[in-house]
Order: C-alpha cells, then structure tokens, then sequence
C-alpha cells in the first residue's frame, strides 16, 4: 500500500519538477551566453539571468544564460556553438576566437584595458612590496589560479619566465593551481602556498569584504598592465539572427549602466574592444606554450 | 633459521604480502609528504562552523540539482545493466571481453569530459559517462554470476531446449536474485558517480558541491553533503522493483533534452582534434616523435610514476586501516552503542567522494601526497571495513573464546584475513582509477596531466594521457587477478 502512496509522490514530484527544467534549457534558437566562472559564484545563476532578461529586451529575442564550471567549458562551448555570446578573459578569448572563424571581441570593462595581476605572499617569508620583481620567490612554493586563466595563470608564468628563464617548475619548490581567485587568496592566507597570483580587481573585493586578513597576506609586486576580459561573439550570428545583429549586441553591452547588471562581472561599465586589442595575450601564449 | 624466515619461505601469502609492503614503503621514502601549511587552523575553524551550521537555502536551482542527480544516476546505471547484461551473454568472445576492459579502464570523470567534446551539456553527455564504464564492470561481474552459477539445471534441461529458452527459463531464474543485488549496488555507486560528474560541469549535486567548497561557503557544503547521504542511506526506502519504471521515466523527463547536439562536432573532435598536433600541422614523422618525446618526458612519465606510487602506498594503508575499521561494528567485539556509532562513521566516510575527504586533508596539511593518501584509503578502508565488519556477523566463535585484542588478533582476524586480502586486490584497479579525480585537485598523478590537457584545449594530448591511464589501470586488473589466482582468493558479490 504505502510503495503505492511513495511512487505516486514521486512521479508528482518528477512531473511537477520537468517543467522547471525544459525552461531551463536552451531551447535550439534562442540566444545563448556564458561566462567563465572565476570568482564569487554566490548567486551566479540569479545575477547572470538579469544579463539574460537585459539582453532579451533589447535585442528583442529570447536568451538564455547557462552556467559553465571551467574556462575551458565555456570557450568549447562557444566552439561547438551551444553559446554563441561569452564574457570571457584575455586568455579564453583568444583561445575561443581562434577556434571559430569570423568571432569578434565585442566590448570589454573599462577596467580591462589596464589589468595587473598581484604576487602575494604569506607574512611568513618576511618578503614586502617592492616596485621591482620580487627575485627572492625562488625556491618557496607558488599557486597560480585556474589553468586557463588570463591574471591567474598566463600573465604571472609569462614573468617568472622572463625574470627567472626558467619553467615555474624549476624555479619554486612547489606549483600549485588553486582553481580560482578566491581560493589563491585562501591559501596563500593560510601558509597552503607562500606565494600566490591574483587577479587584482578579485584582491581588492575580498579586502573592501573583510575576507583578507592583513596580517597574514600581503601584495609583494604588481605586474605591468595588460588587456584581460571581454565579450566574445561567434561570426555567424548575423546569419542566424539577422543582419547587424552582431552591431545590435554590441550596442546592447554599451548601454549597460544599471549598477544590479555591471556587478554581475564586476565592472564600472563597457567600451568597445577588438580582436586587435588581444594580440599581445595571443603573443604571450604563445611565447609560453600555452597555445599551439 | 627463524620463524619469519621459515614462514616467508613456505608462504606464498607471507612472500606477496611482503614484496607489497617493500614496494609500498620504497615508494613512501621518495614521497613528497611534507606538511606545509602555516596557518590552517583560521579555514579550518570556517570549515569546522560550517559542518554545524547547514544552510539549505544557499544554492540556488538545489530541487533541479537533486532531481538531476537522481536521473543521471538512474539513466546511467540502467543503461549500464542493460548492456553489461547483453555484453555478458557474449562473455566467451575476446573481443567483448577487450571492449569491457578498454571501457572500465577509464574513469567516468574522463568519459564525461571526452563527452562533454561529443555532446556538449547534453543529458546524453551524463548518461553516457555513468553507462559506458558501468557496462564494462556490469557484463565481467554478471558474466562471472553466470559461470558460478549451478549446472545441474542446465544438464536436466530437455535436449531440444533453444539457447534462448535455456537462457529465460532455466539460466536466468537461477541468477536473478544476484542480478538484482548487484545492480542495486550499481545504483548507489552510480549516485556517487552522478554527484561527481557536477565537478566536471553537469548539472547535478556536484556542480554545486565543488563550487561552494572552491568557494569556502562551508554552511552550503555542509547542507549538500547531509542531503546526499540522505538520499544514500534512504535507498533501501525508495529502490523498489515497483517503482523502477516510474523512475526511468521520470528521469527522461526531467532531463533537458533540448540541447543541441551537431554531427559536425563529433566528426571535427573524432577527426581533427585528437590528431596529434604535428600531424595536423604537416609537420610530419619527425614532428610527431618530438611531440611525443616532450610529452612523455615530461607529462606522461612523471604523471604514471606519481600515478603508480600514490596507489601503492594508498593500497597498503588502505588494508591496515580496514583491518583497524572492521571489529568496530563486529558483534563479535562490541556491544551495539558501539557499533551503532561506528556503522554511522563508515556510512559517512566511505559515501563522502575521495575529492572532498582530500579536499579537507589539503586544507589542513597543505598540497602533498598526503592528503591523496589519506583521502584514498580512509574512503577505501572504510568500504572494506563495512564488508568485514558485516561478515563476522555470521561467524561462530567457541563460547570460551578470548576476549578483548586476544580474541581480535587470535580468533577474528585470521578468519576474514583472506576475504579481507582478496577485496583489497579487488579494490587495487579501483584506487587506482580514483587517483584520477585527485590529479584535478592538483596532486600530479595522470589525472593532473589530463585536466591540464584539457583546460588548454589540447585534445589530442588528453586522449594519449587518457589511453595511458587505461593501460595502467589493466596492467594493475591483470596483475590483480593473477595474485588473487595465485593466492587463490575469493571475494563475495558485494566486494565487487
């Protein structure tokens, strides 16, 4: 009797449930974006579908966010066309571009133009800010960020090899890779790593937080700037969305300014970018094998 | 001569054991184990709050997430069943046999991830994952149910019997129960699995899990956890044969099919992306012998060095810790307070996935072996321990036997040693299948070189390190089952 009463439960539950989901999935025309996942992802969902609603609106069409768990997740996505819109790094950008033809870097944050990218370092190894590149990390153990990342990974390694003319292999007793900001910042906090790379828009969020306690962590040198984040939009979209519809995109980011939308990445507003504005992280992934 | 020596001379047991634990211990010198962290305690304390403290408002699409952990589980594993049961029909053949080897041989982390190439975020991409491996491990053990299986039925069957009739009415009945306990079982490794292939970006308990630990939101972890051991522990509850078409169906509902999936991908990925570099590149022989050189110099060889070592040493304190495990929720050594608490410790232990037990380790201790090591043989030992524990049940000690450590160390252990050695061979391929998982956590096994691959988008790299895992992981079954052969050990259907 009462297997009878659970199974009914159950298939109420699974029939109520399905709805939710068919909503949630992409439905095959609508308009899909992504964004790689690479720091507070508290809400990420709720803050991303507001972009979703924003854009709906504008350009008039139905979009749809879906969220991915790594860098390389979101520039195969784009790759193979389930998104076709991505807010992506310098280094995923560039990545994801050259693997579909005719994409164009749409709009960037204004913030982006000058990125940096802080060494930080557990009080610990005694070691404190100076303007030139802190040599005497050799031989402690490091952290970079996520594999794929632009601030956390490509621009840190490109100057321990510049500085060192070594693989960060050689140079410290251990290379880590935490997976994210947040987490870099954690470690290095607690001794896990003496020295760590991090994405300075992420350092200070935390610190205005109160997540960083300066006792313990402190920024030891700051990198020369570099091009990071941007929007990212695959070539053929003016064919399956009409003509100018790349333009309209475009638009629609730079008329962002509601302060609820722009937290989501988090970004003071958008300018304009193009593929051009990337050629130096294309040269440094390169220069480190990083891309082929 | 003395006694060790004499024992080690005429045991084959004594002389195996042995050159296990020097292997393990040569490699525990070379281990890197050091300790690093300085100040752990400040993410611990965080981490220690959140336990206590569970928040099961703070993920966002949780019902979604439940509900899709469910149906991948349940997809995944029927679809398991179904053709590890047609492959074990066609046991006999080499050929089957080779594809259920090549299959199991990869972990579902790897499949999902090759999948995730194929299908996108399709459910497809899930079910798959969970499946394929599954049918491999599905058909060899059902295909060994039936081997063991009684003969006298088939000998009294009539002569004009056909194959299939046999296989319906005479075999089948025979095996059934087995078959259902065994799949049963799949079904809670399957939710496992389900839950984990969330850290790898399908939409299920892991997804979240990974993040919010990633994070350090510990109240949201701590809620995540306590409801999947909720759904593993009520599985008695809710797994009826009744239900079992009501759940399937519900899973192909819930899911969401709508996902595109393109022909043209799968035919770029197959054909294009996992070509070596060079030979994609008109670089020809000699660029494809320098591809291969860098990449196994400096990928492949260290990463199956570390591969290898961390499953050594994992597989020998795994067997210490399941021996030190087992007489805690044996009635033959304590009385049920006991137990009961120890029953709940392992339940929790051997359910909570190796990622997170590592996790919390390299948190504390920081990034080394150690917390792989540790990781791996409490989950391991912990499984192992509930199988023994569970088998001194059914046996009978004298009513003047020893009591205390006599009666552990004279009566208890030498009774279940060998059923304990033989699930602890079993369970070798496995551990090592696991260091997979661990490498993405950064512990440079092959699973480190595999996720690298991959995060750089470098296919054809990732399917060498893949492949590579899949010959180890059948060297390690062969070696295996020739030591179990050897010392002729059995194990019980639920060791499997």
């Amino acid at each position: 009797m009462h297997i009878r009463v659970i199974g009914i439960v159950l298939a109420a539950f699974v029939f109520f449930a399905a709805p939710f989901n068919a909503i949630s999935a992409n439905a095959q025309d609508s308009f899909v974006f992504t964004a790689i996942p690479d720091q507070d992802e508290t809400r990420l969902r709720t803050r991303f579908e507001k972009v979703a609603r924003y854009l709906s609106e504008t350009l008039e069409i139905d979009v749809q966010y879906v969220p991915v768990k790594s860098y390389a997740a979101a520039v195969t996505a784009f790759r193979n066309d389930q998104v076709q819109l991505a807010w992506f790094g310098g280094l995923s950008g560039v990545q994801a571009r050259r693997a579909v033809e005719g994409s164009e870097a749409l709009a960037q944050g204004a913030e982006d133009q000058e990125f940096v990218t802080y060494f930080i370092a557990h009080a610990s190894t005694g070691l404190t800010e100076s303007p030139d590149f802190p040599k005497s990390i050799a031989g402690k153990t490091f952290t970079f960020g996520s594999k794929g990342s632009t601030s956390g990974r490509l621009m840190p390694e490109f100057h321990v090899r510049n500085h060192f003319g070594k693989s960060p292999d050689d140079v410290f007793s251990r290379v880590g890779f935490s997976g994210d900001h947040s987490r870099t910042i954690a470690l290095v906090q607690s001794g896990a790593f003496e020295v760590g790379a991090v994405n300075f828009a992420v350092w200070e969020n935390e610190l205005r937080d109160g997540r960083i306690d300066p006792e313990k962590v402190r920024i030891i040198w700051r990198t020369p700037t570099y091009p990071d984040y941007q929007w990212s939009i695959r070539g053929d979209v003016n064919r399956k969305f009409g003509p100018e519809f790349v333009e309209r995109v475009r638009t629609a980011l730079l008329a962002i300014d509601d302060p609820e939308l722009l937290k989501a990445f988090p970004r003071s507003r958008f300018i304009p970018a193009t593929n051009e504005d990337y050629t130096p992280i294309l040269r440094v992934g390169k220069d480190i094998g990083l891309i082929d | 001569m003395s006694a060790a020596a004499r024992l080690y001379r005429r045991s084959p047991l004594a002389r195996t054991l042995f050159s296990f634990f020097t292997v393990a211990l040569v490699f525990l010198i070379f281990a890197d184990l050091e300790i690093a962290t300085v100040d752990p305690w400040d993410e611990f304390g965080r981490l220690l709050t959140g336990i206590v403290t569970p928040d099961f408002f703070a993920t966002e699409n949780l019902i979604s997430a439940l509900v899709n952990t469910l149906a991948f589980a349940f997809l995944g594993v029927a679809f398991g069943v179904g053709f590890g049961f047609l492959l074990a029909l066609g046991f006999h053949s080499r050929a089957v046999r080779t594809f259920c080897v090549v299959v199991r041989a990869v972990h579902e982390l790897f499949w999902a991830l090759i999948f995730l190439q194929l299908f996108g975020l399709s459910p497809l991409t899930g079910i798959l994952a969970i499946g394929i491996p599954y049918a491999g491990i599905v058909a060899k053990v059902f295909a060994e149910i039936l081997e063991e299986a009684d003969g006298r039925a088939v000998d009294a069957a009539p002569s004009g019997a056909s194959r299939l009739s046999t296989l319906l009415f005479v075999r089948l009945p025979d095996v059934w129960s087995h078959f259902r306990t065994y799949a049963l079982y799949r079904l809670e490794c399957g939710l496992r699995s389900s839950a984990v292939l969330g850290f790898v970006g399908l939409p299920t308990l892991g997804f979240h899990l990974e993040t919010a630990f990633r994070q350090g939101r510990y109240s949201e972890v701590s809620a995540l956890l306590i409801l999947f051991y909720v759904i593993i522990a009520s599985q008695r509850l809710w797994a009826r044969r009744q239900l079992v078409p009501v759940y399937l169906i519900g899973a192909a509902l819930v899911l969401p099919w709508a996902t595109h999936i393109s022909g043209a991908n799968i035919t770029r990925f197959l054909t294009i992306d996992i070509v070596p570099f060079p030979l994609r590149n008109g670089d020809g022989i000699s660029g494809l012998i320098d591809w291969l050189w860098l990449l196994i110099s400096t990928q492949a060889l260290p990463g199956s060095i570390a591969t290898i070592q961390l499953t050594m040493i994992a597989l020998v304190a795994t067997g210490f810790l399941s021996a030190l495990m087992f007489p805690f929720i044996s009635p033959q050594m304590f009385g049920r307070p006991v137990r009961g608490i120890s029953h709940f410790a392992l339940v929790v232990i051997r359910s909570t996935p190796e990622y997170i037990l590592a996790f919390v380790f390299l948190q504390l201790w920081g990034p080394s072996m150690l917390p792989a090591i540790v990781a791996l043989a409490l989950h391991n030992g912990a499984i192992i321990g509930h199988l023994i524990g569970r088998h001194t049940e059914t046996l009978a000690l004298r009513a003047d036997a020893p009591t205390g450590l006599n009666r552990y160390a004279y009566e208890l252990l030498p009774r279940v040693y060998r059923n304990l050695l033989a699930l602890l061979f079993y369970r070798w391929e496995v551990i090592m299948r696991e260091t997979a998982i661990l490498g993405i956590l950064g512990i440079a096994t092959l699973g480190f070189y595999v996720d690298s691959a991959f995060a750089e988008l470098r296919f054809d790299r990732a399917i060498f390190l893949i492949a590579l895992t899949a010959v180890l992981n059948i060297a390690i079954d062969v070696t295996s089952r020739r030591v179990r052969a050897y010392l002729r050990l059995r194990t019980t259907l639920e060791g499997r």
